[in-house]
């Protein structure tokens, strides 16, 4: 028999041996894990909805941040030129496609930090977009020219669209592209800056085919509307917009805010607007003048201009927030330093920041309760709220840019 | 000095624009050099960053062109320095020179000729 003492002494040890046991169990269970081919059935334990991604644009690098905590995660590095990158989302939210000014285009995991995937695809590109369907990436080419397709998980090229048309004098050419968005129906949309055309490529039918729209005189970017419906591209050689009503395409391009600027000095434009981020406040929509230091307000009914909003510069990004209560505008150089916000009710500039030295992007947290605002030459990213319209946060960045949150994953158009 | 010039066209051009520089060199010497330092870097910069908006940070061209030196070689930097006074009207090539003096305008071309904002 054993007595009291002993019993006590066995359940020690069979109760030390248990835990030796399940350590031993545990170790190899994880050496199975990091063993090459282990399949990894679930996904870490960590969710994205609350990342994003600051290009830092001199240095060929993307910080991936977290909203919610207003923290660097880390730096993933190796991307090439980023003077011009933009990011769209994987519809999981875990990867990032970043667009290179070098033809770049690279696959960045949210939860590693590290680099995916990555090809160059041309010698110079704009931006690109994710399909409906999230299994195409599609990057817009400046040279050469035209449309390429990739398959979303290895970045196998999957169609190539040469922005093919004919000059006036009827030599043949191939133009730069701009304005890619997706669009409902597993489609793409982009314009021809140098033929002035926009074309849909529809993806959905296994085999790519490209229905071609003739539109305005230099289309320099475009967007299309949350719900899918609009697509609008701006004009820098004249004054106004080419629309495309995907509801209602036989009716071909319409042009809308025609002549908005008329009877006013065209002034210098030093930095190209941007169309992203329509800003929609009920029936009335936001969007910079070009050459004129104006924001437009048209009336999405019949799409005639309401009114002009004067500015302190020439806007580039015009912005809503996610509950279009305010409209925030950065501008062009020099007059970059600032960002104006505007009271989408009363139409009048409620507050100038200073967020630092040239200002180049704005991204708003998913339901916009702050927003993220870039300064380059600041090196910095300053957080505000959209409710105090004061500074929260402040965070170190090499020359920051594009800011680029994994809520676009779900977005029409971003 | 008559006979190189009505012998030789490239000599007499190349004379006239020696002669020409040494005339204008001095004077310009104040103007075409930028203040400071520090102005030069803000110069670049801006080169890189805000003309690198359209032309790429590399300069190897975006929607506008490419302008490493190896794509400037026809344009004398007077050339250069005109355009980007001028802006090129039709295009979307602003003016410079409401933003930039004549002698910060001629440094910014000298670089693009030679080279000197960007890795080779």
């Amino acid at each position: 028999m054993l007595n009291h003492e002993d019993k006590r002494l066995m359940n020690l040890k069979l109760s030390l041996s248990c835990k030796w046991l399940s350590l031993l169990c545990l170790l190899v269970f994880l050496q199975g894990c990091l063993s090459a081919g282990a399949i990894r059935s679930w996904p870490q334990p960590a969710g994205t909805g609350d990342l994003g991604l600051i290009v830092e644009r001199a240095s060929g690098t993307v910080l991936v941040i977290n909203t919610s905590q207003h923290q660097v995660l880390g730096r993933v590095e190796g991307l090439g030129d980023l003077s011009h990158a933009s990011v769209v989302y994987s519809r999981d939210g875990r990867y990032g496609y970043v667009f290179g000014r070098d033809g770049g285009l690279t696959k960045v995991d949210l939860l590693t930090g590290t680099i995916a995937a990555r090809v160059i695809q041309s010698g110079n590109s704009i931006g690109g977009a994710i399909s409906q369907d999230g299994r195409y990436v599609a990057v817009s080419n400046y040279q050469p020219g035209g449309v390429k397709v990739f398959a979303s998980d290895t970045l196998e090229q999957v169609a190539d669209i040469p922005a093919s048309y004919r000059r006036e004098d009827g030599t043949d050419a191939v133009s730069k592209t701009v304005g890619l968005v997706d669009a409902p129906d597993n489609r793409f949309l982009f314009s021809l800056f140098d033929a002035g055309e926009i074309w849909m490529l529809d993806m959905a039918e296994g085999k790519p085919s490209v229905t071609r729209f003739d539109a305005g005189k230099a289309p320099y970017d475009a967007l299309i509307t949350p719900d899918g419906r609009y697509y609008i591209a701006g004009l820098f050689g004249e004054d106004g917009l080419s629309m495309l009503d995907l509801w209602y395409p036989e009716l071909g391009v319409t042009e809308i805010l025609p002549g908005y600027g008329r009877g006013d000095q065209r002034l210098p434009v030093y930095k190209m607007p941007h169309l992203e981020g329509w800003a929609i406040a009920g029936d009335t929509a936001f969007v910079p003048a070009v050459g004129h230091h104006q924001v437009l307000v048209a009336d999405m009914a019949d799409w005639s201009l309401i009114e002009r909003i004067p500015v302190q510069g020439q806007p580039v990004f015009v912005m809503a927030s996610p509950d279009n209560r305010q409209v925030w505008v950065s501008f062009a150089h020099p007059d970059n330093d600032v960002v104006q916000v505007i009271d989408t009710r009363t139409r009048k500039i409620i507050r100038t920041l200073e967020p630092g030295k040239a200002v180049l992007h704005m991204e708003f947290t998913p339901r916009g309760e702050e927003v993220w605002v870039s300064a380059r030459d600041s090196n910095r990213v300053t957080v505000y709220s959209t409710r105090t319209l004061e500074p929260v946060a402040e965070l170190e960045a090499h020359s920051p840019s594009g800011i680029f949150f994994t809520s676009r994953a779900h977005q029409l158009g971003l | 000095m008559k006979a190189v010039c009505s012998g030789d066209k490239a000599g007499c051009r190349w004379l006239a624009g020696a002669l020409l520089c040494l005339l204008v060199v001095p004077v310009m010497a104040d103007s075409a050099a930028p203040a400071s330092p520090q102005r030069q870097s803000e110069l670049a910069n801006l080169v890189l960053q805000d003309c690198g908006s359209c032309h790429g940070m590399t300069l190897r061209g975006g929607l506008g062109p490419a302008l490493r030196p190896e794509n400037l070689n026809l344009l004398p930097v007077e050339a250069i320095a005109a355009i980007v006074a001028e802006g090129v009207p039709g295009t979307a090539m602003p003016p410079w020179k409401p933003l930039l003096s004549a002698g910060e305008i001629q440094w910014i071309s000298r670089q693009l000729k030679a080279g000197a904002l960007v890795a080779p």
